[in-house]
């Protein structure tokens, strides 16, 4: 008899997601050993995440006091790509990523006043309240947005590249996007020429697991989006996004390599998010599970950074307290800044739109 | 003063720019080695270098994209869609990034994007589309639409150094056909500027592009035949397009044909007229005619194109329907 055509039901294949999320920071053997950071710079990296963290959770309460308004992304559970990836990256180095931005603009050293204002859609935020919660930017800071169409920045990302190359100038482009935004055509078009040109690029895939509320095992024909690079002969790997350490070791070689050798680098970093995708959903919905979110949180990149910390005799507990309370002082002070400005002035409407 | 065709002034302009400055730079499928699908850019790298002019994949998106980030940092690309219709690839760059980055950031995004538009090549529905209208509705963008050789370089100098990303729509079937008076001097023709290109006292045809040149043998036919003298006003940019020029043009003669080669229902000939009727209705003797390619895909049979796209005799028929209201 003819097989039927109608397709099986797929068994389920058992997920690939946590194989590269190695054992967390505290309990690896010596993680420091041969690691170039020195001890202010480790101490400067646990503050980045930290700040990001508390920023994160003020948000999300003035959000529900609907002082922030429209969509809101929060990137709690995923500070160790960005905080590393900057560890690793120069002031003059080319900063993008997509919507969920916050902490990417926080580490390239927006202020919180200035962010949280533009989440407050007041004059004195970073896009004048013309972008809000996605938009986020600063090119003096080469903070270079923020973008909420997903994947349509990856392009942009090659043109800084290609103009610090054409232009003989050190500076290396690192561009952050999501796991769904690999599956964005653009996405594809963009390292085929990044490879071609040999740009200093480096593309890091943020893969939190869900793109929304899809699961990338469901979004994915292969799993490791990192070997989607093959395709273009680009140099690949993956990152334990939840181990700062890591990010930081690999996105630094990337970097290395961009800067001195004109070769971009795709690295898929395997991140979670400890809320929902935006403020509209649950912690965990119906599309993951209340255990499985627990299991990441024990992963928690700020709380084992922070061990690792301790048992090197870098930070005590008082430390760690102590810049808590600081850290909540900047962030309160924001929420205070952000209040007390003004809105934007309704001549602002027509202001900019074209450059004369 | 030399004789240049149309697509020679196009030419020139992107040549003499390049010399000037060094952050110019060219980027599309196949402008190098091949010097362009119409070889506008034959020859250019041997001069300039493949740094300079570069044959990107076949990709809209990247290509616009990556212009919009070098843009952003300063550079001045001119990126080139082999048909205009391909830009439907490139949409979502353009109308999101390129077009609204600047009201967001203030920073300028100085690049061009030449679209080689237009019918009556027989191309078929998609090598022959003028999709000006998509883009006219994005504020952040502006639109220039040359229809002789002289404003093709002028205008494609001022699109280079504007400090706005400028789409410029050049013209397939004015290419080879269209010959004029060029500068070898340096000279910008001003975006937002419209140009009289006949006067006249008993009806304004407002036109642009390839419609030009059909406006002017229609007014001549006339005057030669009816004694009726009509003014053909070609606005030569269309976003911003020169509110000034065309409310005088319809004080005086207050009758008024809107013509285009884009299909008419959605096409700019809508907001002109709306625009006319908002700001000098009491002015007009006649109700406002318009006329574009007919609501249809572009067809290929020779036939068909002709019937589809607008000609003379369409265009003196309307126009004696307006002289006669």
């Amino acid at each position: 008899m003819a097989k039927s055509a109608a397709p099986k039901k797929n068994k389920k294949k058992e997920s690939s997601f946590d194989k590269p999320i190695k054992k967390t920071l505290s309990k690896q053997k010596d993680p420091l050993k041969g690691v170039d950071l020195s001890e202010e710079k480790l101490i400067q990296m646990y503050k980045d995440m930290l700040l990001i963290r508390r920023f994160e959770e003020k948000a999300a309460q003035m959000y529900g006091l609907e002082k922030i308004m429209g969509f809101c992304h929060l990137y709690n559970g995923q500070e160790a790509v960005a905080v590393g990836g900057n560890a690793a990256t120069r002031e003059k180095d080319y900063f993008l990523t997509a919507y969920r931005d916050h902490g990417h603009a926080l580490v390239r050293g927006i202020s919180a006043n200035e962010v949280m204002a533009e989440l407050f859609g007041k004059v004195t935020g970073c896009s004048r309240g013309k972008g809000g919660s996605m938009h986020l930017f600063d090119a003096e800071k080469r903070m270079m947005g923020g973008h909420a169409i997903v994947g349509g920045h990856i392009p942009l990302a090659a043109g800084f590249a290609f103009a610090s190359k054409y232009r003989a100038e050190q500076d290396v482009t690192v561009c952050y996007f999501g796991d769904a935004a690999a599956n964005q055509g653009v996405f594809h078009e963009t390292l085929n020429m990044a490879a071609l040109w040999k740009l200093p690029v480096v593309y890091v895939c943020e893969n939190n697991r869900y793109g929304m509320g899809t699961a990338f095992e469901r979004a994915f024909a292969v799993w490791d989006i990192y070997e989607r690079a093959s395709a273009y002969d680009m140099p690949r790997d993956v990152v334990d996004g939840m181990d700062i350490i890591d990010v930081y070791k690999k996105t630094k070689e990337a970097v290395d390599r961009a800067r001195n050798e004109h070769t971009p680098t795709f690295l898929e970093a395997r991140t979670y998010r400890f809320r929902g995708h935006s403020m509209s959903d649950p912690i965990h919905g119906h599309y993951r599970t209340k255990e499985e979110v627990e299991e990441m949180k024990a992963k928690d990149p700020i709380v084992n950074f922070g061990e690792l910390l301790k048992k090197e005799d870098i930070l005590s507990d008082e430390d760690l307290k102590s810049m808590d309370e600081e850290i909540k002082k900047t962030v309160n002070e924001a929420i205070e800044y952000a209040e007390e400005s003004e809105e934007p002035p309704l001549d602002d409407l027509y202001t900019d739109v074209y450059v004369d | 003063m030399p004789i240049q065709t149309y697509i020679e002034a196009i030419s020139s302009a992107l040549w003499e720019e390049m010399e000037r400055d060094k952050e110019v730079f060219l980027l599309g499928e196949d402008i190098a080695d091949y010097g362009g699908a119409f070889k506008v850019t034959k020859g250019f790298v041997d001069k300039f270098g493949e740094d300079r002019v570069i044959d990107t994949v076949l990709a809209e998106s990247a290509i616009i994209g990556a212009a919009t980030g070098a843009a952003l940092v300063g550079m001045r690309p001119v990126a080139e869609m082999q048909f205009a219709d391909f830009v439907t690839c490139g949409f979502n760059q353009l109308v999101n990034n390129t077009a609204t980055t600047h009201y967001r950031w203030g920073l300028p995004v100085p690049m061009v994007v030449r679209l080689p538009a237009g019918g009556n090549i027989h191309g078929g529905p998609f090598h022959s589309r003028n999709p000006e209208a998509w883009f006219f509705h994005q504020p952040g963008l502006k639109l220039v639409a040359p229809s002789t050789p002289y404003d093709a370089k002028g205008l494609m100098k001022a699109a280079i150094r504007d400090p706005d990303p400028v789409l410029y729509f050049e013209y397939k079937y004015l290419y080879r056909r269209i010959k004029g008076d060029v500068p070898s001097d340096d000279y910008e023709v001003p975006i937002g500027k419209a140009d009289l290109k006949r006067e006249g006292e008993d009806a304004t045809i407002v036109t642009y592009g390839p419609t030009v040149h059909i406006a002017l043998d229609a007014a001549k036919e006339i005057a030669n035949n009816d004694g009726y003298t009509i003014e053909v006003l070609d606005l030569r940019s269309l976003m911003p397009f020169d509110k000034e020029t065309i409310l005088e043009s319809v004080k005086k003669t207050n009758k008024v044909f809107i013509l285009h080669e884009d299909t008419v229902t959605g096409g700019i000939g809508g907001e002109i007229s709306a625009f006319i009727t908002e700001h000098a209705f009491e002015y007009l003797d006649a109700p406002i005619k318009r006329m574009g390619s007919l609501d249809t895909p572009v067809p290929y049979a020779p036939t068909l194109e002709e019937e589809f796209l607008p000609n003379k005799k369409k265009v003196v028929q309307v126009v004696k329907e307006l002289l006669e209201f």
